[in-house]
């Protein structure tokens, strides 16, 4: 019985990985290995996020003076709506649970692969053609309907809705299949003797987020599917002049869109909960309160979706009720945040990259969270609805929140995709420069968004301005944190010294196979009886 | 090909066998979510309008709704049966009753076609288009007959893909690809085309009995 945490040593002085397996393009393109699939998804999707932030600069080159600068107000309108389509569908969305879930999870649960692998492939596949088909429309003509598409306007717009909300629809096959997939695997492929009790809580995390992506994606397929058929056939299911209702749209589009911020947050907390253990070397101080703060959320997050129409005309009593129903989410966010310190608590803290990148995400989550509370509140959401404040409260949650797991996971998890260490000072530079240009870009929205700066508006009164362009300032430090990280990950993929198999002395599976591992995840039976966040004894990083 | 090994990535058939229907309810369960969105709508919209509602339904194609109705529910018993068969190593008899079924969704779909001529006669359309809304100003009309556009389109999206599924399975059957102990692609089969026929039992009284006097 194996009962060390570290790997049989091979002799073998270039092992068969899944890297090596096969060198051609075909065998990536044909491949049905999750980990390769994974790091497909990751790639695309760290291309989306590239594209997504370019268009984001452009709105903050364009906010740089109070009236017109660079742009025209149209492409205005078309900007933010691609870079909100961008950002959510083709990077949040994927990243994390495609990506990372979709290497780690099989391997975390002491599988071969994934239950469908071949369903696996045709989800990249999906998300590739549905990430086209929404792009082209980008190139036709743009969308100015914002992400939301909300009716009547989205039926009527000039623009090329009818190719995005299309290729929105596609992605979303490719989000209910990634689901289906990962349900099904953790479900029937868990080794033996490994229960639910003993997985690793990142696979709590990618569990409940496929709950949520199995469940409430078709309805946002379905409600964009009939926006489409407003604007191409003028049917006008949401206009009012033909007894249609436009409100009934955004309970649909909210009902899969709120759950949808769920599908963005979860596997980020996943993330969280694996480098705090491995970089505290502790066990959780309640593995269950996280794993079951996880299935609350995403339970939860069904039932919210009311707190962003407080001001589209609903009853004193709904509000309430969604606010209310709001706030749990708060509580179960609350559990894990008091969790995650509670295990950093008198652990053996080493603050590494990864780890530099929770400390930033538990900053930001919190703060996003408390305006959270603050805005599921009628009362204050009147005041805030449609404006900066807004904005603000959701890149907290969003881009403090999972950016900052993407990039923590990108980090503690890339000798185990690449078998190379990143280096370790510009990862902290990186890590600084994100977070400084973060704060910089997003703190001075709250104070535009109470100051009453709408969201969404091409031009300001003058008095703004200062603020526009601090928050401007920080999102360049944010891009130049980007284009560092982007820099030398891609070197140290190349060129990074080797990393060793278990370069942190994590005690979590993912690290008890090789790095990069085999074809089929372990050369042996996995060796799981020892459980993923035991540190009673001593490890060596090897 | 008909050794009964598992694929690699599963310990044995048994595995196989719970991921792969375990992975079929996960997906009716989404599909289930695709059509509720449609029936808030039509319940959103039956509150508002409920007289309009009314008079939409009474002027349904009821004979063509009902007897499409019964045309499914026995295609879904033939498509039953037919798994039923084909466990009991009946070959041949289990690809006659998926042929049946399949037979059975193409009627459904050829009355579905009648059914929607007659309303394009009648100047129906969807969005509250044609000479029917002209002469028929009742509010709700138009919200009524595009969600029955729109469901009954939907659903016969999935009549079509059911059938070209069920097609290709009742080929493997018949050709003996498709056979005990793994006979688990046609029970996958008529899942889904259980759904498909279900899913018509709601529709049904929505659009063709609900209100009628």
């Amino acid at each position: 019985m194996t009962t060390s945490i570290t790997t049989v040593p091979i002799d073998d002085p270039s092992p068969r990985t899944y890297l090596n397996a096969g060198r051609t393009i075909g065998s990536w393109l044909a491949t049905t290995d999750h980990k390769r699939i994974g790091v497909m998804f990751l790639a695309a999707s760290s291309l989306s996020m590239a594209l997504g932030g370019a268009f984001a600069l452009a709105l903050r080159v364009e906010h740089l003076s109070p009236g017109p600068t660079v742009m025209t107000a149209m492409t205005y309108n078309r900007l933010f709506t691609l870079h909100g389509v961008v950002m959510v569908w083709l990077f949040m969305i994927p990243s994390i649970p495609s990506g990372f879930g979709n290497f780690l999870l099989p391997v975390m649960v002491g599988a071969k692969d994934v239950a469908f692998p071949r369903l696996n492939l045709l989800s990249f596949y999906l998300y590739a053609l549905g990430a086209l088909v929404a792009l082209a429309g980008m190139f036709f003509n743009g969308v100015d309907t914002g992400w939301t598409f909300y009716a009547p306007y989205s039926a009527r717009s000039p623009t090329a809705v009818v190719p995005v909300v299309t290729g929105i629809f596609i992605l979303g096959w490719s989000t209910i299949l990634s689901g289906v997939n990962f349900i099904a695997t953790t479900h029937t492929m868990r080794a033996r003797g490994l229960g639910w009790m003993r997985l690793p809580l990142f696979v709590w995390a990618i569990y409940g987020t496929s709950v949520i992506q199995v469940l409430a994606t078709p309805v946002l397929g379905l409600s964009l599917a009939l926006v489409g058929l407003d604007h191409a056939l003028d049917w006008g299911l949401f206009d009012p002049s033909r007894g249609g209702d436009p409100v009934l749209f955004q309970h649909l589009f909210w009902f899969y869109s709120h759950p949808a911020v769920y599908i963005m947050i979860l596997p980020a907390m996943g993330v969280v909960s694996e480098v705090v253990c491995t970089f505290c070397r502790k066990n959780p101080i309640s593995y269950k309160a996280i794993a079951y703060s996880t299935l609350g959320i995403a339970f939860v997050g069904f039932l919210t979706w009311g707190h962003h129409m407080f001001v589209a005309g609903m009853s004193a009593f709904d509000a309430g009720a969604f606010g209310l129903l709001s706030m749990l989410v708060a509580i179960f966010s609350a559990v894990k945040v008091y969790a995650w310190v509670g295990t950093m608590y008198r652990g053996s803290i080493d603050p590494k990259t990864p780890l530099l990148y929770v400390f930033a995400f538990l900053f930001l989550f919190v703060f996003g969270g408390m305006t959270g509370v603050a805005v599921a509140s009628m009362s204050l959401d009147v005041h805030w609805h449609d404006t900066y404040f807004v904005v603000a409260h959701f890149h907290f949650i969003m881009v403090g929140g999972t950016l900052t797991a993407f990039l923590s996971a990108l980090h503690y998890w890339f000798p185990k995709l690449t078998g190379r260490m990143y280096p370790e000072r510009l990862g902290v530079l990186a890590a600084a420069l994100v977070f400084v240009g973060f704060f910089g870009t997003f703190f001075p929205q709250f104070l535009l968004g109470n100051g009453g700066m709408p969201r969404r508006y091409y031009e300001y009164p003058a008095r703004f301005q200062t603020l526009h362009v601090v928050s401007t300032v920080g999102s360049f430090a944010l891009a130049a944190g980007m284009l560092l990280t982007l820099a030398y990950l891609l070197w140290a993929a190349l060129f990074g010294p080797r990393a060793g198999d278990n370069p942190w002395g994590s005690a979590s599976f993912e690290w008890r196979t090789s790095s990069p591992p085999p074809p089929h995840n372990f050369r042996a039976a996995p060796p799981l009886e020892r459980d993923a966040y035991d540190y009673s004894r001593a490890e060596v990083p090897s | 090909m008909s050794a009964p090994a598992a694929a690699e990535q599963f310990a044995d058939l048994d595995a196989q066998r719970d991921a792969a229907h375990l992975g079929m309810w996960l997906f009716l369960a989404s599909e289930v979510l695709l059509f509720a969105g449609l029936f808030a709508l039509y319940a959103a919209y039956r509150a508002e309008y409920p007289e309009g509602f009314r008079a939409g339904v009474a002027h349904a194609e009821v004979m063509l709704g009902s007897a499409n109705t019964a045309v499914l529910l026995t295609s879904s018993y033939a498509v039953a049966s037919g798994l039923h068969a084909l466990r009991q190593g009946r070959r041949g008899r289990a690809a006659a009753l998926v042929a049946l079924a399949v037979a059975l969704g193409l009627v459904f779909l050829t009355v579905k076609g009648v059914e929607y001529a007659r309303h394009f006669d009648e100047g129906i359309y969807p969005g509250g288009r044609g000479r029917f809304f002209e002469a028929h100003r009742e509010p709700g009309l138009a919200p009524f007959f595009t969600l029955y556009f729109i469901a009954t389109g939907l659903h016969a999206v999935h009549v079509f893909v059911g059938a070209s599924a069920l097609s290709w399975l009742g080929l493997r059957v018949a050709l003996g690809r498709v056979a005990p102990p793994r006979e688990h692609p046609l029970a996958l089969g008529a899942m889904y085309w259980h759904l498909v026929d279900l899913v018509w039992v709601f529709l049904w009284p929505m659009f063709y009995l609900m209100g009628r006097g």
